[in-house]
């Protein structure tokens, strides 16, 4: 065991990065309540005008459709994901390591390649950006997330398990019902989350696949670019804090211990770069 | 493409590429983008690998999965929000400079500067290297350690030769994401860098918007190019399985 001097130090330096991590945080909690709207410090006094203030129009449409978005690309993330998924554990077939390599493959490309990529091939085939553009790249990055928590799933449960219901006479759709359903159902909600909550909060590939459509995020980057409207920002940031967390720890409770969520959070990666 | 109607014409040849070859302005641009990419995943890897150890090996239960969610929660939350809070702390009247003056230090004006753009992709990715790092530090077997010392092996070579082999493939894995994503930003640079924070995401998102897609695309190649030799090295180095 590590001698009692390198425990506290590395104790220390734990509590330090934690603290690095939470006090930007908690400063953002802080200046939603903000009295000035100069974003200065110390504040000069409290208060809770911006709550009621930033409920705009303009805000209420980019929600409206960041969650379409999110809400869509997050079904064709569920139904790909899924049956690549199975496809890829349960079938022996020519190509089989190169499709799971070329799965996960764009968690590790830059994101403003997948977003050059996908704008450059709409450009080419002369499809107008739209709602529809916007999903088509959320789409992207949701079925690695959905892949993966899938596939791990699956990995870890037996294929007996099927041959065994099918072996008690139940057909296709009963084994489905009764047997894969529970199995994958919990991993299949948790890969749901955390594939929203990236679309919700995607901003490098949804710029260039946006026409003239704001999303939330693409909203917030052109307020803060411009410096315009911040206690707006400050109001929305709080509430995106909050509305994040809850996903995050209803997922990590669905797949406690099982590392499925290290693995999701991985997947994050391709959605925020 | 045609000067007279500004439409893009779809003619092979290297043009696009002998631009970039030829101005010096962007190998400066490939260059810096390529720097601070790999000074942010060596500060995560630093701030990383003492925590991540915390984590498998010292830390109990409770205090494991509290420092878990810690880690998790600012991975999702909004990454805009996360870029703009420090802008916000690192301005000249922010709680950056406030501070230091309460302490009597001089204020650190490091607002709008590289070493801004360093510190937020530091901060924004430190979770993804975290991660894998305690994934791979846990897996290490306690009686490797313990096998060490029983050879007489002190607490810096039992570090060097047992445990920093085996924890490497989480670090690599690791910095896949901190090196990539940091590669294939341009939020960061145009919200919290100065005049000379361009990174090659910026030209090729200024070029999207002067419809010069060939060019923006003959730049994206060359994040796309450091990335593939990466993953090559990556993968001999066994970072794949740590994934």
């Amino acid at each position: 065991m590590e001698s009692r001097p390198t425990r506290i130090a590395l104790t220390v330096w734990s509590a330090l990065v934690v603290l690095f991590l939470w006090i930007p945080l908690a400063l953002i909690i802080v200046y939603a309540f903000n009295k000035s709207n100069v974003e200065s410090w110390p504040m000069p006094g409290f208060t809770t005008h911006w709550f009621r203030a930033a409920w705009t129009s303009e805000v209420r449409t980019s929600v409206w459709l960041s969650v379409r978005v999110g809400l869509i690309a997050t079904g064709i993330a569920l139904v790909l994901g899924t049956m690549a998924a199975v496809g890829v554990v349960r079938f022996r077939f020519f190509g089989r390591e190169t499709v799971s390599f070329l799965f996960v493959l764009p968690i590790a490309l830059p994101g403003i390649v997948t977003a050059i990529a996908l704008s450059s091939a709409f450009e080419a085939s002369h499809v107008d950006l739209s709602m529809w553009t916007i999903v088509t790249g959320h789409a992207t990055f949701c079925v690695v997330v959905v892949y993966n928590n899938v596939v791990a799933r699956l990995r870890r449960s037996s294929p007996s398990l099927i041959e065994a219901s099918q072996d008690l006479g139940a057909d296709g759709w009963q084994t489905f019902r009764f047997v894969v359903w529970p199995v994958l159902s919990t991993a299949l909600v948790a890969g749901g989350l955390l594939a929203f909550a990236l679309s919700f909060d995607e901003v490098i590939v949804t710029y260039f696949t946006a026409g003239a459509q704001n999303t939330l995020p693409l909203l917030i980057f052109g307020y803060i670019r411009l410096g315009q409207q911040l206690p707006v920002v400050n109001v929305i940031a709080f509430a995106m804090i909050l509305l994040t967390s809850i996903p995050v720890l209803l997922a990590q409770r669905l797949v406690r211990d099982t590392g499925v969520t290290v693995r999701g959070a991985a997947a994050a990666a391709q959605a925020q770069g | 493409m045609n000067a007279f109607t500004s439409e893009v014409q779809h003619i092979w040849n290297l043009d696009n590429y002998r631009l970039l070859w030829d101005q010096g302005a962007y190998h400066k641009i490939a260059y810096r983008t390529i720097g601070i990419a790999a000074a942010v995943t060596a500060a995560d890897a630093i701030l990383a690998f003492p925590l991540g150890y915390f984590m498998a090996r010292v830390a109990g239960g409770r205090s494991r999965a509290f420092v878990f969610v810690a880690v998790l929660l600012p991975l999702w939350s909004s990454y805009l929000i996360r870029i703009y809070i420090w802008q916000l702390i690192l301005a000249n009247d922010g709680v950056l400079n406030w501070s230091l003056r309460k302490v009597g230090l001089p204020a650190a004006n490091i607002g709008y500067t590289n070493w801004a753009v360093w510190l937020i992709f530091t901060y924004v990715w430190l979770p993804f290297m975290i991660l894998p790092v305690y994934g791979a530090l846990e897996r290490v077997p306690d009686s490797f350690l313990e096998a060490s010392r029983d050879l007489g092996a002190g607490g810096w070579t039992t570090f060097r030769r047992i445990l920093l082999p085996l924890a490497l493939p989480g670090v690599v894995a690791g910095s896949i994401f901190t090196f990539s994503l940091t590669l294939g930003d341009y939020i960061t640079p145009l919200l919290a860098g100065g005049a000379s924070s361009q990174f090659i995401g910026n030209v090729v998102y200024d070029s999207i918007g002067s419809q010069q897609t060939p060019f923006a695309a003959a730049f994206a190649v060359v994040p796309l190019a450091v990335m593939g030799v990466y993953l090559l090295i990556a993968r001999r180095l066994g970072a794949f399985e740590a994934l």
